[in-house]
């Protein structure tokens, strides 16, 4: 108890002596533990390398500047491209995403020991693969180009899509559904009447997040060969041509800032 | 017209949420449910139109028994039941014209529906419901634009739309204000005379009960303990359906000469409660609430 009585006077404790010596003791393991691993990394590690680390950013950055202007005609395409593997991507991904989410929200399913499971694996199955690793595949599949990009992101993207949708259809209003199931209407209409107004401003959220993701993502799927602007970083990281890459980065950097953009706006104007 | 015969209802919990209930409710008859918290009102009224599935015992609507129809054959007797919910159970982001058409959802077809392109005849319908209840100005809100009354005209007018031959009616005024709970419980009444719709009207306000509904029936702990006209309604009643409690301001007290009536309640109650009066057990309500 944290009160114990001292003669007549009741002193209150936040918690029991027990309890408090148990938290030092925790955090004197947490202490041991960080020491631990920070010693076996400190031998791992090649300690003139990471001293001698300025010097290097010194020299590739004087070998960075200017950036190569002339090179940014070059980069358009592959601006536009990267846009389109995010678009297209995030799109195919929606439509499988959709059916994935009502299958695995427990008030839709309609199965919850079958289907759901099955549901739920895909949706952990397309998570737990990073769309790099999605592109590396389907780049050996499908031969190298958009065509791999917009199938790596599109399937990356279910997972994040289908979870976040089906926890919006969780979490509905059950009464407004109740009541369209009372007019005698069917299964798909109680859906279409009582489920999807009610998710639509989740969805159109999701939508837009997962859009804005998908183009920053979309920005490295070049250097496993699945097309967009990182070819051209690849390419350009190759051959050292460091002022080509200064001024990749920079169109990256404003590709992405720029689609932020549009996503905060048309997330404002939606919800 | 309705018959429940013995119906039960045990939740896998274990909760007995209806103990065999016999109701018969005749053409046009309007009928307020009342009954503390957790007694069954809810349970009862959604075991009707199977949005909660009976455990066993019959519910006959018009001669047809809903208790065994398959889905089919119950959605389309579900059209002849209209709903009403204590949270109006709007769908939020539709608008008031969308909503008073969902009554209709049981008469076409999906696609049809989806693109709202719902029958001209349906449509009159809602407009001249819209104007019966006092909203036709405001077809094109959306139901998250309005209040908490005109919500529940909104939802009369969705129930009314179905063309049901009973209105099952669920807390309509435990949302809403003193003065807003007496106009949505007149126009519920009047519309069923209107129409000769039977109601059954769950509702935690026995006064207001009391000076609309023509026969009230006491739910308690899923029994039926009382059923008869407002005016028998006595301290001793309310104390049998809801425990005991100084009664003496809350019900519209019978005039001396009703003394037949209060002594009649017990025997129009004998077809469905026990004769004896238990002793209240606290313990027990205390749970129910």
């Amino acid at each position: 108890m944290p009160v114990s009585s001292v003669g007549e006077i009741q002193v209150w404790h936040r918690r029991a002596r027990g309890k408090q010596l148990a938290i030092w003791f925790g955090w004197l393991c947490g202490v041991a533990l960080f020491m631990f691993c920070w010693n076996i990394i400190s031998e791992k590690t090649t300690w003139f390398f990471v001293f001698d680390a300025p010097r290097i950013v010194g020299d590739i950055s004087s070998r960075m500047f200017p950036p190569r202007w002339s090179y940014a005609e070059k980069l358009w395409l592959p601006i536009w491209d990267t846009m389109n593997i995010a678009t297209l991507g995030t799109i195919f991904s929606i439509v499988m995403a959709v059916p994935v989410a009502f299958l695995a929200a427990r008030n839709t399913t309609p199965s919850a020991k079958f289907v759901r499971p099955v549901a739920l694996l895909i949706i952990v199955s397309s998570r737990s693969i990073n769309s790099l690793i999605w592109a590396l595949l389907l780049v050996s599949i499908v031969g190298p180009g958009l065509f791999a990009g917009v199938i790596a992101i599109s399937l990356r993207s279910i997972g994040f899509v289908a979870k976040l949708l089906y926890e919006a259809i969780e979490e509905i209003d059950q009464n407004q559904v109740e009541a369209i199931e009372a007019t005698g209407a069917s299964r798909i209409q109680v859906i279409a009447f009582g489920i999807v107004p009610q998710i639509m401003p989740a969805f159109a959220g999701i939508t837009v997040f997962r859009w804005d993701i998908n183009i920053r993502e979309s920005t490295v799927l070049g250097l496993v060969g699945a097309g967009g602007i990182g070819l051209q970083l690849q390419a350009s990281l190759n051959v050292l041509a460091w002022p080509q890459v200064t001024l990749i980065l920079m169109a990256i950097l404003c590709f992405v800032l720029a689609s932020e953009l549009v996503s905060a706006r048309v997330r404002k104007a939606i919800i | 017209m309705l018959r429940l015969d013995g119906l039960v209802k045990t939740y896998p919990t274990g909760d007995k949420a209806l103990k065999s209930v016999t109701l018969e409710v005749p053409r046009g008859q309007v009928i307020g449910l009342i009954g503390p918290s957790g007694a069954g009102k809810s349970t009862l009224i959604r075991c009707i139109n199977r949005l909660i599935e009976p455990s066993s015992g019959s519910v006959t609507l018009e001669g047809v028994e809903l208790t065994t129809l398959r889905p089919r054959a119950l959605r389309a007797q579900r059209r002849r039941m209209g709903m009403i919910f204590q949270e109006y159970a709007l769908v939020e982001r539709l608008s008031v014209m969308e909503n008073v058409l969902s009554g209709q959802l049981g008469y076409v077809g999906f696609w049809r529906s989806y693109f709202r392109k719902f029958p001209q005849a349906a449509i009159d319908e809602a407009f001249r419901l819209l104007d019966r209840v006092g909203l036709v100005d405001m077809v094109d809100k959306r139901a998250d634009e309005l209040s908490g009354g005109q919500r529940q005209r909104v939802g009369i007018a969705r129930a009314l739309i179905q063309n049901p031959a009973i209105l099952l009616v669920d807390e309509p005024t435990a949302s809403l204000d003193p003065k807003t709970s007496r106009q949505i419980m007149r126009l519920i009444c009047e519309l069923c005379e209107e129409r000769g719709l039977a109601a059954i009207i769950n509702i935690h306000d026995v006064a207001l009960a009391q000076i609309f509904v023509r026969r009230i029936v006491g739910l308690r702990a899923g029994e039926i303990v009382f059923d008869g006209l407002p005016n028998s309604m006595t301290a001793a009643t309310l104390t049998e359906i809801y425990g005991e409690e100084d009664w003496s301001a809350t019900i519209r007290e019978a005039d001396g000469d009703d003394d037949t009536d209060i002594d009649d309640a017990p025997r129009r109650a004998a077809g469905a409660a026990p004769q004896h009066i238990p002793e209240i057990d606290r313990d027990r309500l205390a749970g129910l609430t």
